[in-house]
């Protein structure tokens, strides 16, 4: 677990680190926590060169090709402003794993650097932004999935929750072993697909049997996977990532 | 060492890890002993912690096990010394084939015909009881939970408690079948039959084999915890008393064991205390009317040594055997232990398994997690069991340090293709960009097979539009109209 | 010696050097604070919440506690010491009492079915107990050694309130343990017990089922029985 964090005033300026599962199957949710960021009169800087924080690769042990992959990435946030992640999986890969991938080599000190600067979005829209919110949508019953990296890596169990619990129509419902993981895991889900297949489908059946329309997370390969399990039961249970939820709800 | 092979006794292979997976999942009755045992052991763990400060005994007992395995050649001569000085005769074991050899040899000393057994996970390790039995030396476990186990001829399904896998009516059956007890849903019941059948083997045992869950180095004393009291008959009622056990399992101090057994006992069934704690320090002295007139300990090496020449791999080592991270592991719960085909399965399992039998022989292990992060959470002595999964992961792909036996293993010249295709297109952003502005090109890039994600799931739809490209409009939009449509909708 | 020499050279000459040990913390095992009162209380809850029977008496009618206590349990033949002054009042106690004093001062080698099957209750006392767990802890001695607590389906302990302690850190460092551990050191808390069916709790699969434990009280007793 990370030490206790230290949260700077907010910014003027944020670096938006989107992440390639967003860049590449859910662009609204990235553009929806930058509009988020931008209410609160923050100015969102999205460098245009940067791909995939290269946790892929780590996970499977291809620490070279992933160290590359980083390194390519750590040269993207040259001023000293913060850098928000809409993934509790990608930000712990930047904030954790990054110090440990460079430890000993010439990038050590700016890995460290970069990594003591990143904040998972809705850590970021709490601690840092202190954001006020007010619901325009209808009565809901929404299950909020913290991903195990947002939970435990980055200590961040609390944060969407708080956000959710805002939102004066929405009823947060939660299902049973909400800490549990949802079985997605990388590649664990390619790796060992019918392990996964029973836990996706333990966490689907939990969601519903907590009576919720919908569930919300931060985390858009648990969306993948959830939501993949959900349609493939043609389940009325959506998903959605908490910053279109929160983005949609309150504009 | 090779798998898990004791003659007639039920096998499981880690090499056959997805087919046991497979078999397991389909096992309703597996799967439901096992969440129920683990939804019940989470929930009592949290409850016993209540009122300790939790994170400050964590930090101690890391702390005290990183002191022991900082010292630990020191550590073994001094243990050694006051065992013998205490009367203790300790053996040193290369590996578990010498480590049988010797205890053996200890039962052929005495003619020993017939031993009897307390909780050793390092015995189930060296294979121990199949060993005696091709001597002619029968073994016979007296934990309730091993004994069903042997009964049935299985191997332990968890660290902990070997019989999890079972319920109580499949309990009732091999006990029936077994032991000629009447068919009952009365565990009090099956509980005295057991206790009456195991005190004549108490009685007739010749030597007493068992495991130690702490050796102090200071005074030469062996600790034991347990709930039965089957380990106090097991070292004190036979004449002779072999104590098993791993090299890493000594402690410097006295003083450092009571931290470890507070952590020790909530971390694995969440008991502020167990039944007994038993501290063994000599044989039977001149003038004292019982137990063993000798005690044997027996270190086991078997790859421990070489787990410690690294500063990463050697946190393994840390583990008091707690069993949590299998209780909190989603994946075991889903899978049980035998899946495993490893004497330690769950999280530990896969971090230790493979440096005792090879990554060759176990390469499914430690990618058989979701690196959720919960095993390293609950963890007593704060191993950090996802980062050593990784690590391992890569030594599997053989771009680790080397030291693993089997290193390499899982290395294919397709999926190093993918990866360096993989790290080439996320290091040249413009062909990044161009890559994933054309709508399911990455899909070239996931590992191996997408196929069985959508068994269970809808495939995932690249949106058909980038970031890249939404964030590139919205800021056109922005710099044509300063008052931005989000900034006047707060408004 | 080949496999110890080459295990500890293994050792010594660690790849990634050798390694510095931390200095340990151990607040958190101790300095309760705890009252008497206190302690009395944790001990009695934690020993009772696994079937430990705590019956208080005062100090000098406490071998009439144990009467009743054997009376009520049916207790035929009770093994014990001679010399302890547990034992000993015990056995002045019980002497025309209906009660059989098994010895224990026997190799047990003559006499282990007798005492496997034909005792119904080991006495013995306790060198102190620990308020933390409901711990108590025994040396064994010649006089009464370690099977008599194990092997009877009963388990009476005679511990004195004031020998209470706060935690089993506290005991290990108040009593010098480390200075000179005896054969057998135990800590009992509670009659033996499993779960290794369903997790079902179940008591006396090996040692005891019952532990009676007599709080002896040189003052007030609460709750006097």
């Amino acid at each position: 677990m990370t030490p206790v964090k230290l949260y700077p005033p907010k910014p003027e300026k944020v670096y938006f680190f989107g992440t390639c599962l967003v860049d590449l199957f859910y662009p609204e949710a990235g553009l929806d926590g930058i509009r988020l960021l931008e209410r609160e009169g923050i100015e969102v800087l999205f460098p245009e060169d940067q791909t995939c924080c290269g946790q892929p690769a780590y996970t499977s042990g291809y620490q070279q090709e992933a160290r590359a992959v980083a390194a390519a990435q750590l040269g993207l946030f040259p001023e000293p402003w913060p850098i928000v992640v809409p993934s509790g999986s990608c930000g712990g890969m930047m904030r954790t794993h990054y110090p440990q991938l460079f430890a000993g080599t010439d990038l050590e000190e700016r890995a460290s650097e970069v990594a003591g600067r990143v904040h998972e979005l809705t850590e970021f829209l709490v601690h840092v932004c202190h954001l006020k919110l007010e619901d325009r949508g209808e009565p809901e019953k929404v299950a909020m999935h913290t991903s195990c990296s947002a939970r435990r890596e980055m200590g961040l169990a609390e944060t969407g929750p708080a956000l959710l619990a805002q939102l004066g129509q929405v009823e947060l419902v939660e299902q049973a072993r909400a800490a549990e993981c949802c079985g997605f895991g990388g590649t664990f889900a390619v790796r060992h697909p019918e392990v996964s297949a029973a836990m996706v489908e333990d966490k689907t059946t939990a969601i519903a049997e907590a009576g919720a329309q919908r569930f919300v997370t931060s985390d858009c390969g648990c969306m993948m996977n959830i939501g993949g399990r959900f349609e493939q039961q043609k389940s009325p249970v959506n998903g959605e990532h908490i910053a279109s939820y929160l983005w949609r709800r309150t504009s | 060492m090779s798998a898990i092979q004791t003659p007639g006794v039920q096998t499981y292979s880690p090499r056959e890890f997805h087919r046991q997976a497979h078999d397991a999942l389909g096992n309703p009755q597996i799967r439901a002993n096992f969440r129920k045992a683990m939804d019940g052991l989470m929930t009592k763990r949290r409850d016993s912690f209540g009122d300790w400060e939790l994170e400050t005994l964590r930090e101690l007992g890391a702390n005290i096990r990183l002191r022991a395995l900082a010292k630990l050649p020191d550590l073994l001569e001094q243990l050694e010394a006051n065992c013998e000085a205490n009367g203790i005769k300790v053996h040193w074991a290369e590996d578990g084939e010498q480590a049988c050899r010797i205890v053996r040899e200890i039962c052929e000393s005495h003619d020993a015909r017939s031993v009897i057994k307390g909780k050793s996970m390092v015995s189930e390790e060296m294979h121990l009881n199949a060993h005696l039995e091709e001597a002619g030396i029968e073994a016979l476990e007296s934990d309730l939970g091993e004994y069903l186990v042997q009964l049935n001829e299985q191997t332990p399904s968890h660290i902990i408690m070997p019989a999890i896998h079972l319920n109580t009516d499949e309990i009732s059956e091999i006990m029936h079948d077994k032991t000629g007890t009447e068919r009952t849903r009365d565990v009090d019941y099956m509980t005295a039959a057991a206790r009456q059948q195991l005190r004549e083997r108490f009685m007739a045992a010749d030597v007493g084999v068992s495991g130690v869950n702490f050796a102090v180095a200071e005074t030469g004393t062996l600790c034991l915890v347990e709930n039965e009291g089957n380990g106090r008959m097991t070292t004190t009622v036979p004449p002779v008393h072999v104590a098993v056990t791993g090299i890493e399992k000594v402690v410097e101090h006295l003083r450092d064991v009571p931290p470890l057994y507070a952590l020790l006992t909530r971390s694995a069934t969440g008991q502020h205390v167990t039944t007994y704690f038993n501290m063994i320090s000599s044989p039977r002295k001149e003038g004292e009317h019982d137990g063993p007139k000798e005690v044997h300990l027996v270190l086991v090496d078997s790859g421990r040594s070489r787990i410690y020449q690294d500063d990463e791999l050697l946190d393994t080592l840390r583990c008091i055997r707690c069993g949590a991270c299998m209780n909190h592991c989603p994946v075991y719960t889903r899978v049980g232990g035998h899946t495993y085909g490893t004497t330690y399965p769950g999280p530990i399992g896969s971090i230790l398994s493979p440096h005792l039998m090879g990554l060759d022989e176990t390469k499914d292990l430690p990618t058989a997690s979701s690196l959720c992060g919960a095993c390293g959470e609950v963890c007593p002595v704060k191993i950090p069991i996802p980062d050593l999964l990784v690590r391992l992961r890569r030594e599997s792909v053989g771009e680790g340090r080397g030291n693993v036996p089997g290193a390499g293993v899982k290395r294919t010249r397709k999926e190093v293709a993918a990866w360096k295709g993989f790290q080439w297109l996320a290091t040249h952003p413009s062909a990044w960009r161009a890559g994933t502005s054309v709508a399911g090109k990455l899909k070239a890039l996931m590992p191996a097979k997408l196929g069985p994600w959508t068994d269970y799931r809808t495939a995932p739809k690249p949106a058909g539009t980038t970031l890249h490209a939404l964030v590139k409009r919205h800021q056109a939009n922005k710099s044509h109209q300063p008052n931005s449509k989000s900034h006047e909708e707060e408004r | 010696m080949r496999a110890r020499d080459a295990i500890l050279k293994r050792l010594r000459e660690r790849l990634d050097g050798p390694l510095s040990a931390p200095e340990s913390d151990f607040a958190v095992v101790t300095h309760r604070g705890w009252s008497q009162e206190e302690r009395l209380a944790r001990f009695e809850r934690w020993i009772a919440s696994v079937h430990g029977e705590v019956i208080h008496s005062p100090r000098d009618s406490w071998t009439e506690t144990l009467a009743r206590v054997l009376a009520d349990k049916g207790v035929r033949r009770l093994a014990l010491g001679k010399e302890h002054p547990v034992a000993a009042e015990a056995r002045r106690a019980l002497a025309d009492a209906e009660v059989e004093l098994v010895d224990v001062d026997r190799d047990i080698e003559a006499w282990q079915r007798e005492q496997f099957e034909s005792v119904d209750a080991g006495l013995t006392s306790t060198r102190g107990a620990i308020a933390e767990t409901g711990s108590l802890w025994l040396w064994p001695t010649p006089d009464e050694p370690r099977l008599i607590s194990l092997v009877p389906p009963i388990h009476v302990a005679v511990l004195d309130a004031e020998t209470l302690e706060d935690t089993f850190f506290d005991v290990v460092e108040a009593h010098g343990w480390a200075d000179g551990m005896p054969t057998n050191a135990l800590l009992i808390s509670g009659p033996s017990k499993t779960a290794d069916i369903e997790q079902t709790l179940a008591y006396g699969v090996h040692g005891p089922r019952e532990l009676v434990v007599i709080v002896r009280h040189a003052g007030a007793t609460p709750e006097a029985t």
